[in-house]
C-alpha cells in the first residue's frame, strides 16, 4: 500500500516527469536522500514504471484518429491471439485494448487524411482475422488527455 | 515535419524510455551527444515531441479496475456539450475525455479501485453529469502501446 509520502511524490511526478530529487524533495519537505530511497522502493514494487515521451502524431501529418470497436468470433478458440498478433503488424495501430463487455477489442488509430485511413481500413483493417463487428468512432477534440491517476 | 532515419531512432528510443539522459541516449544510438541534443530540440521545436509522461501500475498503485465508456448525451446543442465537457473534465477519476463522431458523443477512460468502488463513481458522478443519456461500459482487461509509424 502507498502512504502519504509515496502518492505525493507520485502526484509530483505525474505533473512533471522530469523533476529531479532534490527538487523532490524540497517540495515534500524531506532529504534527498529519504527520497531516493523512496523512488527506488516503488520502483522495486513494479508501482513506478519510468516515463515515456509524447509524439504528438499531428505535427507527423497524420490528422485522423479513429477509435476502432471491434467485437470477434468468439466461436473460434484463437480469435483473441490470432486478432492480436496480425493487428500488431499494422503500423498506423498505437493502442490495443481487450475487454469484458460487448466490445471486445479497440484499436487507435491514425491516418494522414481520411482517404489515407479508408486505405488503411480497407487494406489492413478489414483483413485482420476473426472480426464479427465493427465500429468506429472519430476523435473530433481531445477535452482531457493526461491519463493522471486520481492519487 | 519530415523525418530521417536518425529522428525516426531517437524518437523510438525516448518513446519506449523517456528517462535516460541525452549522453545515454547518443551513446546508445553511436551518436555524438551534441547532435543528438540539436535533433531533440528540433523534435521539441516542431512539435513532434509533446512532452512527457509518467509511466504507473494502476494496479499497483491502487487502481485495480479501468473502464471505457461510450456516452451519448440525451440533449445536445453548444451549451449542453460546454456543461458536460466542464463537469466531466473535472472529475478525478475520468482519465480521459475524447470527443467522437459516431455511436456516442464522448469516449471516456475511468479508474476506480475495484468493481464496487466504479459502481459508485458510475451512479454518484458520471450518471448525474448534465445531458447524459445512453451509456455504454467495457471493462479493461489488458492494454499495449504500439511505437506507431516511426
Amino acid at each position: 500500500m502507498l502512504d502519504e509520502l509515496d502518492r505525493r511524490l507520485l502526484r509530483l511526478l505525474q505533473a512533471d516527469p522530469g523533476r529531479g530529487v532534490p527538487d523532490l524533495a524540497e517540495a515534500v519537505g524531506s532529504t534527498p536522500a529519504r527520497v531516493t530511497r523512496r523512488l527506488d522502493q516503488l520502483r522495486a514494487a513494479g508501482v513506478l514504471l519510468g516515463s515515456r515521451t509524447l509524439i504528438d502524431w499531428r505535427a507527423l501529418g497524420y490528422a485522423v484518429a479513429v477509435s476502432l470497436r471491434i467485437t470477434l468470433d468468439k466461436t473460434q478458440s484463437r480469435a483473441f491471439d490470432d486478432f492480436l498478433a496480425a493487428a500488431r503488424l499494422v503500423p498506423e495501430v498505437i493502442e490495443i485494448q481487450t475487454f469484458l463487455g460487448r466490445v471486445d477489442v479497440r484499436l487507435s488509430l491514425i491516418a494522414r487524411d481520411l482517404a489515407d485511413y479508408q486505405r488503411i481500413y480497407r487494406e489492413q483493417i478489414l483483413e485482420l482475422p476473426h472480426i464479427a463487428d465493427i465500429e468506429a468512432l472519430m476523435t473530433v477534440a481531445t477535452v482531457k488527455g493526461d491519463e493522471s491517476l486520481p492519487l | 515535419m519530415i523525418l530521417d532515419d536518425l529522428d525516426r531512432m531517437i524518437l523510438r528510443a525516448l518513446v519506449a524510455n523517456a528517462d535516460q539522459s541525452t549522453t545515454q541516449l547518443a551513446a546508445r544510438l553511436g551518436l555524438s551527444q551534441p547532435a543528438t541534443w540539436r535533433r531533440i530540440k528540433r523534435l521539441q521545436e516542431a512539435g513532434v515531441i509533446a512532452g512527457r509522461r509518467l509511466q504507473l501500475d494502476a494496479a499497483k498503485a491502487g487502481f485495480g479496475v479501468t473502464v471505457f465508456l461510450g456516452v451519448k448525451l440525451a440533449t445536445k446543442g453548444r451549451v449542453s456539450l460546454e456543461d458536460f465537457e466542464r463537469a466531466v473534465g473535472a472529475i478525478p477519476e475520468v482519465q480521459t475525455v475524447d470527443h467522437v463522431l459516431g455511436l456516442y458523443d464522448y469516449r471516456l477512460r475511468v479508474v476506480a479501485r475495484d468493481l464496487a468502488d466504479f459502481e459508485r463513481v458510475l451512479r454518484r458522478r458520471l450518471m448525474t453529469l448534465p445531458g447524459v443519456g445512453n451509456v455504454e461500459a467495457n471493462v479493461l482487461l489488458s492494454e499495449e502501446r504500439r511505437p506507431g509509424p516511426l
